[in-house]
């Protein structure tokens, strides 16, 4: 039976059929991996190219740089499976930890100067990615604005409020709770690689194992289908904006408590990188398809080429142009190895 | 049973189409065994056999979508030129598929001269009178009656046929190949199709008239070829086959047991309470506007909307389960009246339902049959936390798949890769899984092969056996077998009433053709 590609013709009796076919789960979890290879050659790589490579502090210096990324990329996904997207996501990273960090730090470092409790300012970052969650995703969903062109807008607009609000200025100076994310370890490893696996686990887990995740790839396989089976469907990608718009706020305040400040540029041109993760990664598109496990390894690989490269010896003014071919040969392999992807 | 396709009296006319001894093999399954089939000029020729029989790669071979790993393709009596020339192929072959081929934002007449030269010169500037005069000179000369300024978008399913039929005679094909091209029209379309047909073949053209609705084999078409488990086991002129040998041999050894008797009375058991009622329902829609329809099912009872393509029908069930808003009018469902629009709230009352359209609204096709059966009932397979047991999934999937004969090889396999009959007995089970008390079904057997509906409509009676009351919404008279009490829709109105089984198929045709009242 297993093997059968076209169905038998003449088969009026139901055939004893397995519950699970094997081959077929071998099949996807083959799909999800096809990127370690080509991490492992790149390890390689940079091994060659700089002894620095497998020292514990570089490793650990993209494995932070990656936690940040890795948040917005979850994010990023998650809208892609139900079959819509948010590039204003960039704009959620740099805005939500601004605003938190604007409003609790003294005024000597461009701080409101409330000198409020660190937890305030958290609660605010969470609040504005929540708030810009809420408003994507009611306006793409019920109000029916195109996606893309709807949250390139908001982008636009949150980051130049961004950059005005404080006319270009860095907020720095922060409190230690508000930065722990970002700078402390457990372990010796950093606090934002710890939350980022756990966010990574919990998202692949809920997508598996929970009925909304379930109906999540419903949706992005056949939207009327899932309506007509009486899906939520509007509630239900109405909160994945949400969510999402939250993990990016704080995937932004991964990467204010890396750095201790947050700059008026922070998260611009980060989108690229997180839809070329996520694709790279094997989540569609088109929505429905792809799982966390692959988007990791997406994340995973874009980090190392980063890091790869600030370690060789090309100048600074072609690091761009090697990124964006690396990238590319990586979708190529994809391509080539998996089947729905790119 | 093994016939000649080389007989018969159209034989003195040169071939248009043939396959010679062709065989195909996709991975192990063997699509295709040494098949043999001609089609001549001016032959309409019948093909049909159940879901994955392999018509579907005897066309892609004919059309020179794939290559046959033995035999040859013959067109206009010479062999096929490779794959690759896609023109030489166009030039004498095209197939009319299901599903469009126009470009909607395009006008007709460029659609029929898509992506081929129009100025006289053979520039690559459009020329737009040489191009609008030719697009028309060839609906005049097959007398087709389709305005060749039109936006694409704008043209009924029966016009799009019309268009890609014009594209591909005006390239110069003179074999066509229709796969099931009354699929989605109206009965008065379906006599227009048929008139069409008439001229074609009268003009010279050789057709090949893939169908699942043998009437139509009948009334058409001078041969008839029939395709099981990729062989041809019976050839031969329509008028010496009856339908119980055709029957016969596309399902072989075992002969669905009701397929003579297509209307086939049933007795309407003690009926139950009132579980649905619709009163007073007025949609405005593009597919079919309803207008002041009311109507009510009691448990156990099987009602039947029967109407056309556009008459309402349709429209009606997607209202009543919540897809499509009334203007007015209200439904209840045990008593209770349920928000309008808001399917979701209809469904959780224990409604079952199967759209119209199961590639649109049907089944995600990248989940697995399992998944897909369990859609509707994602609650009930799930803990408190919401999380999903893939045991209890499994078995309400399971128990589907047993009951309405679901073919595949796992319950993971994506439900895009099934045939189209299991495709549709995975949306009936997703409907069933919920264990509703109403079920409401649209066109519940397009497109499936003769088997497939039989297990489909028999599963369906025997839930209304049990207590449900269901609403079934068809055009196909063969689905109303299993109905207890028919309604005829005509331009959104209720028309006419028959309570007393079996229908009378003369009678029902001139209700739902407004011929009387």
């Amino acid at each position: 039976m297993a093997e059968r590609v076209v169905e038998p013709a003449a088969t009026t009796q139901a055939t004893p059929m397995r519950r699970r076919d094997p081959r077929l789960m071998v099949v996807n979890w083959f799909r999800e991996l096809t990127l370690v290879p080509v991490i492992i050659l790149l390890m390689i790589a940079g091994a060659l190219v700089n002894s620095v490579f497998f020292t514990s502090s570089n490793l650990i210096n993209v494995a932070q740089g990656g936690a940040a990324l890795g948040m917005v990329v979850v994010a990023e996904s998650l809208i892609l499976l139900t079959g819509k997207f948010d590039i204003s996501l960039q704009g959620t990273f740099g805005l939500a930890p601004l605003l938190g960090a604007w409003l609790i730090a003294p005024k000597a470092s461009e701080g409101l100067g409330t000198e409020w409790s660190s937890w305030i300012g958290l609660l605010v970052v969470l609040l504005v990615g929540l708030a810009v969650g809420t408003f994507n995703g009611i306006s793409v969903i019920k109000g029916n604005f195109n996606a893309f062109i709807f949250t390139l807008a908001m982008s636009i607009l949150l980051t130049g409020l961004q950059l005005g609000w404080l006319g270009g200025q860095t907020v720095y100076h922060l409190p230690a709770a508000f930065i722990y994310l970002g700078s402390e370890s457990w372990l010796g490893i950093p606090v934002a690689v710890w939350v980022t696996t756990a966010v990574f686990i919990a998202a692949a887990l809920f997508l598996r194992y929970h009925r909304v995740g379930r109906a999540m790839y419903a949706i992005g396989g056949n939207l009327e289908a899932a309506r007509a089976a009486g899906i939520k469907v509007d509630r239900i990608r109405i909160g994945v904006f949400m969510v999402a718009s939250v993990l990016a706020a704080v995937g932004g305040l991964m990467q204010a408590g890396r750095v201790t400040a947050v700059t008026a540029g922070q998260g611009s041109d980060l989108i690229f990188g997180v839809f070329a993760a996520a694709v790279i990664g094997g989540i569609s598109l088109d929505g429905g398809r792809g799982r966390m496990v692959g988007a990791l390894t997406g994340v995973i690989l874009l980090s190392l080429v980063t890091n790869i490269l600030t370690l060789s010896n090309i100048s600074s003014t072609w690091i761009d142009a090697v990124d964006g071919a690396i990238i590319l040969v990586a979708l190529g392999i994809a391509r080539v190895i998996g089947t729905d992807r790119a | 049973m093994q016939g000649n396709p080389s007989e018969g009296p159209v034989e003195h006319r040169p071939l248009v189409g043939e396959a010679e001894r062709v065989s195909k093999t996709f991975g192990e399954t063997r699509a295709l065994i040494d098949v043999s089939l001609g089609v001549s000029a001016g032959e309409c020729h019948g093909l049909v056999g159940r879901n994955g029989a392999g018509k579907s790669t005897l066309v892609s071979l004919m059309t020179g979508l794939s290559r046959p790993d033995h035999g040859t393709i013959r067109l206009a009596g010479e062999a096929a030129t490779g794959l690759a020339d896609r023109s030489a192929w166009l030039k004498k072959v095209a197939c009319v598929y299901q599903r469009s081929m126009v470009v909607p934002p395009l006008t007709v007449a460029e659609n029929v001269f898509l992506n081929r030269p129009t100025s006289r010169r053979g520039t690559p500037v459009v020329d737009w009178r040489e191009m609008r005069e030719r697009a028309h000179a060839v609906m005049l000369e097959w007398g087709f009656e389709v305005d060749v300024d039109q936006q694409a978008s704008t043209l009924t399913v029966e016009q799009r046929q019309v268009v890609e039929i014009a594209r591909a005679l005006s390239i110069g094909a003179r074999f066509l190949i229709l796969d099931e091209p009354t699929a989605a029209l109206e009965k008065a379309a379906i006599e227009r199709l048929f008139d069409r047909v008439r001229r074609l073949r009268d003009g010279g053209v050789g057709i090949l008239y893939i169908s699942h609705h043998l009437e139509e084999i009948y009334e058409i078409c001078d041969r008839v070829s029939v395709l099981r488990d990729g062989e041809l086991v019976l050839s031969g002129q329509v008028r010496d086959v009856n339908q119980g040998s055709l029957i016969a041999a596309m399902v072989g050894s075992m002969p669905p047991r009701r397929v003579t008797e297509i209307e086939a009375a049933t007795t309407p058991a003690a009926l139950g309470d009132q579980m649905l009622e619709v009163s007073h329902l007025s949609v405005h829609s593009r597919g079919g506007s309803v207008d002041d329809v009311s109507f009510s099912i009691r448990a156990g009872e099987c009602l039947g909307l029967v109407g056309l393509d556009g008459s309402g029908s349709a429209t009606a069930a997607d209202s009543l389960i919540g897809l499509v808003k009334p203007r007015s009018g209200w439904v209840s469902i045990h008593g209770q009246r349920v928000p309008p629009g808001k399917v979701d709230a209809v469904l959780s009352r224990g409604v079952g339902y199967v759209p119209q359209d199961r590639h649109a609204r049907g089944f995600a096709p990248q989940l697995g049959v399992a998944e897909n059966l369990t859609m509707s009932v994602l609650e009930r397979v799930s803990n408190a936390l919401g999380l999903v047991s893939v045991e209890a999934r499994d078995a309400i999937g399971e128990q589907q798949v047993d009951k309405l004969h679901i073919v595949a090889s796992s319950l993971q396999q994506p439900v895009s890769s099934l045939s189209g009959g299991n495709q549709q007995k995975v949306v009936v089970g997703r409907a069933l899984a919920t264990d509703p008390s109403v079920l409401v079904v649209v066109n519940p057997t397009v497109g499936v092969d003769v088997a497939a509906k039989e297990r489909l409509l028999d599963t369906v009676g025997q839930a209304r056996d049990e207590g449900m009351a269901v609403l079934v919404v068809s055009d196909d008279f063969e689905d109303l077998r299993i109905c207890t009490r028919l309604l005829v829709i005509v331009r959104g109105k209720i028309s006419r009433e028959f309570t007393q089984p079996p229908w009378d198929r003369q009678q029902l045709i001139s209700a739902v053709e407004g011929l009387d009242g």
